[in-house]
């Protein structure tokens, strides 16, 4: 019997569904009824004509359970197209974040000026608050977060994950 | 001309027919009275009235598993639909083919807590292969159509169909239907990959000490691929084991069929599979109940894995090479490739081979103590077995130590007669499933092989079986335990017998009576084959109370948490080998 690896990996997936009533909750139940991880989990229609909507997961596991959960993906009814971004190469893998930062005098400035290191954008402002875009790698991201922290952070309302394969090919190449 | 129009009940009989379907399980109730109105105005669909849903479902199960056809199950809203709901674990664990029609309250009362409102498609996601939820008459045919594809394509499967009344009741454009689904998405793989056969065959070739281990996907596939297996096994001069949903795949009076495999499998096959050198994995999916300690399982052995659906794939036991695909498909694959390559295994290595399995057999592990005095069970199955097995006969059981006997005892030789619930495990799926396979097969000997516990979770279904004189005969091995739970205990909590006994158990013989059925009793061993065949001759349902051996318990048997080796082949074994905590831990 071939050995069994057990060190935990983190894999970034990305499933084509029809966009129908329900389809969200068949991937969720998987990963809840199967009790599989999700870090982070993104949706939202990307073909209109075909309705089709892609939804991008970061879930952890030993290998073995990683490609159960890409077979018990695919095995779903309304599901087109199952790919393993992490393993299929390299990929590009964004998040964006609204992060609402409230202070007064140097706190204020001070976090202008990080946002600004950060190239985060400023989407709202009153005269004690700010609320900043940030679109970048989640790590960047929690970066800026922490910062934000001690400056005021009032609130944070993240994406989640979303992700493409580099190169040429698409998901259902 | 003007497009012809009908209801949305209509349509989906029509769709019903269309797919070929003669009976349907079911039982009305307000949100599916339309469709039962329909009904009512036609005359190609039989409709068996149940008498709880649950067994609606689990009779469409016994005619879909014993037919090769989809069983096709009508139930109205809320309890209806939740009723059915053990009904469609149990056809989603082993691989059942069914389709489920649901009432539901009208479109604009959904999510408003209506009378017998329940969220049935929320409820049904993780028990079926797929649902549906029908929000307008046009979308019925189509649906209907592709719930079929679905539930018997690739690995069968359960399909719930969710017809809110309005739906019914509203008016829509006729399609013809009968056209071939191309599915947008769902394509399962049939043929194997022609790499994976080469690379199959060359494992095989080298093989010792080869084992075919067959599971239901071969019933599943039909009765070509029990054909193929019978000639592959034979062809490799291999011994074969069987786990308890492929019985009658092999035919089980073939000198190279080892019996079933895994907790309650015999001897022989649980030490070929631990000592091969290469399985042959055809249709079963390396459940805990086969394998037993996992990091014990046939630990030097090359495993081939031939299943149809790729998440069985490494899911429990991680092989070295899966060959997805239909078992029929890919067994003609590799016969054709065996042949071509004019491959032969090495008969010296063979003969060394079958000489320990010899050995092995030689324990008789399946031998009991007979007495005068008192009806074994294993021995009141080898009777039975004895006095139907020239007959057209199907078994169907309920779940715990008869189910067991019933395998290990009872011998299969063709595939679609044995109908178990082997995942799910389902006490009262017996009696159901029975009068399923007694509709789909009206001349054939229809036996429950029951506990005394199990058939009384179904015990309303007499009903069913004198209303269509269906007869099905129902032969209870009556311990007076929940025996396989009272095994246990012994084995691992001290024979504290907690909740255990069936206690107040009605007279069996007099609740036939009651619903004008035969009732039987068998007390003592001399006069068991006279009542079995009393029973065999009556030409309506009988109940046969067959009263046994109370202390007698399943052997041989792998306690949980151990290995192939690690078996307890009867009483003695039980007492020198107490059970591991991790195993305690374990179902």
């Amino acid at each position: 019997m071939a050995p069994k690896d057990m060190s935990i990996e983190r894999r970034t997936i990305a499933v084509l569904v029809d966009n129908e009533p329900g389809v969200l909750a068949r991937v969720i139940g998987l990963f809840s009824g199967r009790g599989y991880n999700i870090e982070s989990l993104t949706v939202s229609e990307v073909d209109t004509t075909r309705h089709q909507s892609r939804i991008t997961i970061i879930t952890s596991g030993t290998p073995q359970i990683l490609e159960q959960i890409k077979a018990q993906l695919d095995r779903l009814v309304p599901v087109h197209a199952v790919s393993d971004l992490t393993k299929k190469g390299p990929s590009v893998e964004r998040e964006l974040a609204l992060v609402k930062v409230s202070g007064k005098g140097n706190k204020r400035v001070e976090s202008l000026r990080i946002a600004d290191i950060f190239r985060a954008r400023v989407v709202d402002s009153g005269l004690d608050h700010f609320i900043f875009e940030m679109t970048g790698r989640s790590d960047k991201l929690n970066v800026f977060i922490e910062l934000m922290r001690p400056l005021g952070l009032i609130d944070v309302s993240r994406t989640g994950v979303v992700a493409i394969s580099r190169g040429s090919t698409g998901l259902l190449n | 001309m003007a497009a012809r129009k009908m209801t949305g009940s209509q349509l989906v009989l029509q769709a019903l027919c269309d797919q070929g379907v003669e009976v349907i399980f079911g039982y009305p109730g307000g949100a599916v009275l339309p469709i039962y109105d329909a009904l009512h105005q036609q005359n190609s669909l039989r409709h068996i009235l149940v008498r709880h849903e649950q067994a609606a479902v689990h009779a469409a199960e016994g005619y879909a598993r014993s037919t090769g056809k989809v069983g096709v199950v009508l139930v109205t809203s809320g309890p209806g639909a939740t009723n059915a709901v053990t009904g469609l674990t149990d056809a989603l664990m082993d691989s059942i083919p069914v389709v489920c029609l649901t009432g539901q309250v009208p479109t604009h009362l959904i999510g408003n807590d209506a009378f017998q409102e329940a969220d049935t498609t929320g409820i049904t996601r993780p028990c079926t292969k797929h649902n549906y939820l029908v929000k307008s008459a046009e979308d019925v045919s189509r649906i209907v159509h592709e719930a079929f594809y679905v539930a018997r394509s690739g690995r069968p499967g359960p399909v719930v169909i969710d017809l809110p009344k309005d739906v019914l009741q509203a008016k829509a454009n006729v399609t013809e239907g009968g056209e071939e689904i191309q599915h947008k998405s769902y394509k399962p793989r049939i043929k194997p990959d022609p790499k994976a056969i080469g690379q199959a065959i060359e494992i095989i070739a080298k093989a010792k000490r080869p084992i075919v281990y067959s599971g239901g996907g071969v019933i599943n596939s039909g009765d070509k691929a029990s054909r193929l297996l019978t000639r592959f096994v034979r062809i490799l001069g291999a011994p074969c084991t069987s786990t308890l949903m492929g019985l009658g795949a092999y035919p089980a009076s073939d000198p190279q069929f080892l019996g079933m495999l895994g907790m309650h499998g015999t001897y022989e096959a649980n030490l070929a599979m631990y000592n091969c050198d290469v399985m042959i994995n055809v249709g079963a999916r390396f459940d805990d109940r086969v394998t037993g300690r996992l990091d014990e399982f046939s630990p030097n052995s090359k495993k081939i894995h031939i299943d149809i659906d790729p998440s069985s794939i490494n899911k429990n036991v991680v092989v070295e090479l899966p060959v997805i695909g239909d078992v029929a498909a890919v067994l003609d694959a590799l016969l054709k490739a065996w042949a071509k390559g004019g491959h032969s295994l090495s008969q010296r290595a063979l003969k060394q081979w079958w000489k320990s399995i010899e050995g092995w057999r030689g324990r008789e592990c399946l031998n009991f103590e007979s007495t005068d005095s008192v009806i074994k069970p294993q021995y009141a199955i080898q009777r039975l077995y004895e006095l139907t097995k020239d007959r057209e006969t199907f078994i169907t059981t309920e779940v715990g130590q008869h189910q067991m006997w019933a395998a290990q005892y009872y011998k299969f030789e063709k595939p679609r007669h044995w109908m178990t619930s082997g995942g799910l495990g389902t006490m009262g799926y017996g009696l159901p499933a029975a009068y399923g396979v007694q509709v789909a097969h009206p001349d054939a000997l229809v036996i429950d092989i029951a506990g005394e516990a199990s058939i009384q979770m179904n015990i309303q279904e007499l009903g069913t079986l004198m209303q269509y004189r269906l007869p099905v005969k129902v032969f209870i091995i009556n311990n007076q335990w929940m025996g396989m739970v009272r095994q246990w205990q012994e084995l691992l909590h001290g024979e504290r017998y907690s909740q255990t006994y069936s206690e107040s158990l009605p007279d069996f013989v007099k609740l036939a009576e009651a619903y004008g059925a035969r009732g039987l009793r068998a007390e003592k061993p001399a006069e068991l084959d006279g009542l079995i065949k009393e029973m065999i001759d009556h030409p309506g349902p009988v109940i046969f109370d067959c009263l046994v051996d109370q202390k007698e318990n399943c052997f041989p048997m792998i306690p949980s948490g151990a290995a192939h080796y690690d078996m307890l082949l009867g009483p003695e074994d039980q007492a020198a080998k107490p059970v591991s905590e991790e195993g305690m831990v374990l179902v």
